[in-house]
């Protein structure tokens, strides 16, 4: 049995809470999932899902609550499995930027080694679905490099720079658009809007490890 | 969670029953069977967007997909950049542009138009969050210039004056998605089947008065509870009286809820009105005059934004109503004090 904290202020948090599910039928793990708006929500959890949606909004509320020092140690210091999806995988980030702004101060986790540029691919006008080539460095889920994954890009993120443990995960383009770190998955696309469980599957597999 | 009400649909369990992927291929299964239709003009999604060789913007996925980042927000009307930035800081997940707040649009009279493009395009090079803004009703090239300065999201209002009081704008043509206000079942539907990616409550823009926005979300939850009983002839009823689809008001009982997101505005004025209208089932608020026509926008931007993210939480939302305080509220109108033309939606059906 995994329990899975789904960070639950604001954004897509029932359809990754749906593709828990689905994921947990397919791998047989079991899942117990946990709406998480206070710190004492992420008690005895093993992995956390930081859904999209707004970054500013989400890590404001974070650390009002308290929630973003929690995470952070049980991200850093118990070794939690971790997804963010777009505005998670900012939350994620040692280093945000926008497009247009630059640096944007914002408050984050700060636990990968990433640089996020927000709403890289632009405006809504700009939002596409594309095929993402997956690779699979954690040896968890090797069905990831069998067909490309229907990404969904809403103003979505890209990863401009890694350095330190994190590794490339996925490409569209030239871009890194899915970073690996340990057990760290950050995306900038959203898996919760397909049909698709390979990346939730992972989440699952390496919460178990 | 101890201490908290139950909601008063009992059915209301969000999304989790049926995944978004399906409810946008009910989209699409609508636009397969209607290809003669759509020869003759009706309006309708596109077709999906296929092998995906080639990135594909605007696809129903893309549309449909950005209002469920804005679930459990605030977006909040400004008309200018500080404001924006206020709005910003607040934690808002988007800003919606005018020219005047509801409130003076209300006291000024006379037309109500779109906003300054200039104006609009200093509050997208001010914020990182999305960006939206007010279309008149039935107004094709309103949208057509907001599509091409690059706005986020399309408002087709009732707030400002219609141009059309019979037709809507056709919203699956567009590549941005559009929101619609309704104040009933029907007319949330009529809109998804013309396109929009997002439904409000109108409640009543400008009167700080959250007591349509509560009628309006009580009708339209009471409707999709109506349809949840009935047999399945009794709902092929309901969507000829609705004038949508047969296919739509089934999905709508399957699901219990609209099948799109669903938001309250309409007069929402402090933090307990925003929980107010997410207990009802509002899947995040609008704020429209409440925040920037009262004397304390900065605090209660904030609190308006932890009480909506939080209404499942009454400490919180406590802590979110301490953080204003009432002398500093817009001082609002009683609706019922208003003159049935002086009504902003009774416009467009």
């Amino acid at each position: 049995m995994v329990r899975v904290a789904l960070v639950a202020y604001q954004g897509g948090v029932a359809e990754h809470a749906y593709m828990l599910r689905r994921a947990s039928e397919d791998t047989g793990i079991g899942v117990e999932t946990v709406y998480a708006k206070r710190p004492e929500h992420l008690d005895n959890v093993d992995a956390v899902v930081l859904p999209g949606g707004e970054s500013t909004t989400i890590g404001r509320l974070m650390a009002r609550t308290g929630l973003l020092e929690k995470l952070r140690h049980l991200i850093l210091d118990e070794g939690a499995a971790v997804l963010g999806t777009c505005a998670g995988a900012v939350l994620l980030a040692k280093r945000v930027r926008d497009r247009v702004r630059g640096d944007t101060g914002q408050p984050v986790l700060a636990v990968m080694d990433v640089e996020v540029t927000r709403n890289y691919y632009g405006r809504q006008r700009e939002s596409f679905e594309a095929l993402v080539k997956l690779r699979d460095p954690t040896g968890l889920a090797p069905e990831l490099e069998e067909k490309p994954f229907r990404g969904v890009f809403i103003r979505a993120p890209a990863f401009t720079r890694l350095w330190g443990a994190a590794e490339p995960m996925g490409t569209l383009g030239g871009d890194t658009v899915a970073a690996v770190q340990g057990k760290i998955v950050a995306l900038a696309f959203h898996p919760e809007l397909t049909s698709d469980t390979r990346l939730h599957r992972l989440l699952l597999r390496l919460a178990k490890k | 969670m101890p201490g908290l009400p139950p909601r008063p649909y009992p059915w209301l369990r969000g999304m989790v029953e049926v995944g978004f992927d399906e409810i946008v291929s009910f989209f699409y299964r609508l636009a397969e069977a209607a290809d003669r239709l759509r020869e003759e003009g009706a309006f309708l999604p596109p077709p999906p967007p296929g092998s995906l060789l080639e990135p594909a913007r605007g696809t129903v996925k893309v549309k449909h997909g950005f209002p469920v980042f804005q679930k459990g927000g605030v977006v909040m009307d400004v008309t200018n950049e500080e404001q924006a930035g206020i709005a910003e800081d607040a934690g808002a997940v988007a800003v919606m542009v005018l020219d005047r707040l509801p409130y003076d649009v209300r006291r000024m009279g006379g037309v109500a138009r779109m906003a300054s493009v200039s104006a609009i395009k200093a509050v997208m090079d001010a914020v990182t969050i999305p960006v939206m803004a007010k279309v008149r009703i039935g107004h094709y090239y309103e949208a057509v210039v907001l599509e091409e300065i690059g706005v986020d999201m399309i408002d087709e209002s009732e707030v400002l004056t219609p141009v059309d009081e019979k037709h809507h704008i056709n919203k699956w043509l567009f590549t941005v998605p559009f929101v619609n206000g309704a104040r009933s079942l029907g007319e949330a539907l009529r809109r998804i089947a013309e396109g929009a990616s997002m439904i409000r409550t109108k409640g009543e823009a400008g009167t700080g008065n959250v007591a349509e926005a509560v009628r309006h979300m009580k009708t339209i939850m009471g409707e999709i509870g109506a349809l949840r009983g009935m047999t399945h002839e009794e709902r092929l009823r309901k969507a000829r009286e609705y004038g949508v689809p047969t296919v739509l008001v089934e999905l709508v009982a399957r699901l219990g809820r609209l099948p799109v997101v669903n938001f309250a505005a309409g007069g929402i004025a402090t933090p307990a009105d925003a929980a107010l209208m997410m207990w009802l089932g509002a899947d995040g608020v609008f704020v429209g005059s409440g925040i920037f026509k009262s004397s304390d926008p900065r605090e209660r931007a904030e609190a308006i934004v932890l009480a909506t993210a939080m209404w499942d939480d009454p400490e919180a939302v406590a802590e979110a109503q301490e953080m204003i305080s009432e002398q500093k509220s817009m001082m609002g109108i009683d609706v019922r004090t208003l003159r049935p033309e002086e009504l902003l939606q009774a416009r467009g059906e």
